[in-house]
């Protein structure tokens, strides 16, 4: 076997690349720390596949350019962190309902408002499901390796692609700013889905056609003609004021993402098989956690790590499982508290959650961990 | 194939039928409303320009001039307030190949849209801009807007309006608009061939066209109707720029200018990218 090509990349570097590997040919973005490499490699990345890069004037003019670029057909990504993220709720809420496709990366930072810029913190996870107003669909991911953030990078737009739907990427500084050598994946080597598009003629088109979960979408090229809107829309996606058209339309968007939960979620287990205390962690607190649990192994405590790379749709299949066997359940996340709260919810009550929060800007270190499964075990 | 010059002198009527959705109208104008003439000035010009439906894309926010993209039979977009001109970007840039008209009213393109206006006329990028001026927020029910006069009535401003306006179109020349002019729904043929001149332009192209809502502007400044409104704002309240020259200072001040008000030539953006593409791929 040739051996394979391995890179030293910046955690944002390795973004770039995962999406130019699934076929991004189109980012909006505006300048934020941490996040700005991802633009700053984009910009010189994507001319020379013959992509579109454009530096927008904010970040609500970013998500709105990046799903113009979708709905004519191209790939689109967009980059931020946590003070863009809150500025582009109202283009993914439009997404969501005009079930467009597109990536939003955000490389999160401590908050709220302007908070630490240049510190990591997880505290946009509920961001990523409720931000936007209106029920809605959310899936993202949280990659907790350099690794990890181009191969969940190109399962984004994978998703968004499959699910006609906005994706986001969650990671934090610390990843985004470290650097580790990279396996670049070769051509065919990861899975890359591309929109399926119409089949039927440009006057039979329904833009939201009910015979399908995901009806195919035609981009703005060619003979297809149609309407798009981010009002409650009918199949042909005219806006309707029909209470079981608007049911109907409410209902789908989330529906189709809840239906693919198996698909859509994916964790990694470590030592949950016999575990007798639990660790549910995420992004690159995951990492601690993984060296926590390895390490109280080592001393014969039965410690498991449950880690999902989807926090949304949530993991409940996973976590009802692990509360079913442990003792106690910790979440450690550098938030107040966020996720823990999903957790609490799928254990009802079966077993302790015990939640870790640091909101230093610094991260939450293996021993802060190892001390409370001991405190439990 | 008839022109609508030619239409005109053989008095048949211009066939907008071709051009809008069968079955979306009665549209949700209310009566006295200009935008519908102004629809109907857009869809004529389109019909000489050249462009086929298949060409065309036509991208809003929110506002009752937003609606328009729904009822004419291109590519349609209807996005959020103020947007618009972003989502137009993203379209055209990712298919340089579309000709993107946005449609946006006064709010909607100087208020909440202001900064994605001004970087949008900024760029160049090949668009046309309509901005309907009817001085009001008419579909949340008539408050003051970017536009709306000195002391004027609003349902936000029920002593007088305070603030001060926004030139339409001084704002989308200076901040680098290559085309730039303003005409309105009384001079609905005069507009016809400015927005023909507009779509044919390449670059942004920005047209500022002057409308009443009698429905709330008009009801809250005792302008009793819709073409009284025309009279005051429209056929009184503007004057030919071909004419200003002509006229004594008097008759030219405290009037908006109408016509072609400004026009160069400068490298349009979709262009200036794939030369960028071009000489990145040739090193």
């Amino acid at each position: 076997m040739a051996e394979k090509k391995k890179k030293l990349l910046q955690g944002n570097e390795a973004c770039a690349e995962g999406a130019l590997y699934a076929g991004c040919r189109f980012y909006a973005g505006y300048p934020i720390t941490p996040s700005t490499e991802v633009a700053e490699m984009l910009s010189v990345r994507l001319p020379k596949v013959g992509g579109k890069f454009i530096q927008m004037e904010d970040e609500i003019a970013s998500i709105a350019a990046a799903i113009g670029g979708s709905i004519a057909g191209l790939k689109s990504l967009t980059a931020t962190s946590g003070p863009g993220f809150s500025l582009k709720q109202e283009g993914i809420g439009f997404a969501c309902m005009a079930e467009i496709p597109c990536v939003i990366v955000n490389v999160m930072r401590g908050g709220p408002s302007t908070g630490f810029p240049t510190g990591p913190s997880q505290s946009d996870v509920m961001q990523a499901k409720w931000g936007t107003h209106g029920d809605h669909p959310a899936v993202t991911l949280t990659p907790s390796t350099v690794q990890e953030i181009l191969s969940e990078t190109v399962r984004a737009f994978n998703l968004a692609e499959r699910y006609r739907t906005p994706v986001a990427v969650l990671y934090d500084e610390i990843v985004g700013h470290m650097r580790e050598p990279v396996v670049i994946p070769d051509p065919g080597e990861l899975e890359v889905v591309d929109r399926e598009g119409p089949t039927c003629s440009p006057e039979e088109y329904l833009p939201y056609d009910d015979r399908y979960d995901v009806p195919p979408f035609a981009p703005f090229k060619g003979e297809y003609r149609f309407h798009i809107t981010g009002l409650n829309h009918k199949t042909d996606g005219f806006p309707t004021n029909d209470p079981a058209i608007i049911d109907w339309g409410n209902r789908k968007i989330v529906d189709k993402i809840e239906k693919n939960r198996e698909s859509i979620c994916e964790n990694e287990a470590v030592y949950l098989d016999d575990a007798s205390i639990g660790v549910f962690s995420y992004g690159s607190i995951g990492r601690s956690a993984r060296y926590a649990v390895n390490e109280v192994r080592e001393r014969g405590v039965k410690a498991g790590l449950l880690r999902p790379l989807t926090i949304w749709p949530f993991p409940d299949g996973a976590v009802s499982e692990m509360a079913e066997n442990v003792k106690a359940i910790i979440v450690p996340e550098m938030n107040l508290g966020q996720m823990i709260h999903e957790v609490k919810r799928v254990v009802h009550g079966r077993c302790e959650v015990v939640g870790i929060n640091r909101v230093d800007g610094e991260p939450i270190h293996p021993q802060q961990i190892i001390d409370i499964i001991e405190r439990y075990s | 194939m008839s022109t609508p010059a030619t239409a005109a002198k053989k008095k048949v009527p211009f066939d907008y039928s071709g051009y809008l959705r069968a079955g979306k109208l009665p549209h949700i104008w209310c009566p006295g409303c200009g935008h519908g003439i102004v629809l109907k000035s857009l869809l004529r010009a389109i019909d000489v320009s050249g462009f086929t439906k298949d060409q065309l894309c036509m991208v809003s926010g929110i506002g009752c001039s937003s609606r328009t993209p729904g009822y004419v039979d291109f590519k349609t977009l209807h996005t959020l307030h103020g947007r618009a001109f972003s989502y137009a970007t993203g379209v055209k840039l990712a298919n340089p190949e579309l000709k993107v008209i946005v449609a946006s009213g006064d709010g909607d393109a100087l208020a909440i849209g202001g900064n994605h206006f001004i970087h949008t006329c900024r760029r160049n990028i090949d668009m046309t801009i309509l901005v309907y001026t009817n001085y009001i927020y008419g579909m949340t029910g008539g408050q003051y807007s970017p536009t709306t006069p000195q002391g004027a009535m609003a349902t936000t401003s029920r002593y007088g309006n305070i603030e001060p306006v926004f030139d339409t179109c001084e704002l989308a020349k200076a901040s680098g608009a290559t085309f730039v002019a303003r005409g309105t729904s009384y001079h609905c043929q005069e507009l016809e061939k400015i927005l023909l001149a507009a779509i044919k332009h390449k670059g942004t192209s920005v047209v500022e066209i002057i409308d009443q809502c009698p429905t709330y502007y008009g009801r809250q400044n005792k302008l009793r109707s819709a073409t009284e409104m025309m009279e005051i704002f429209e056929k009184n309240g503007t004057v030919s720029v071909k004419q200003a020259d002509r006229l004594p200072p008097e008759k030219v001040e405290g009037k908006l200018l109408r016509g072609i008000l400004y026009q160069v030539e400068r490298p349009e953006y979709c262009e200036e990218y794939d030369k960028l593409i071009e000489k990145v791929r040739g090193q």
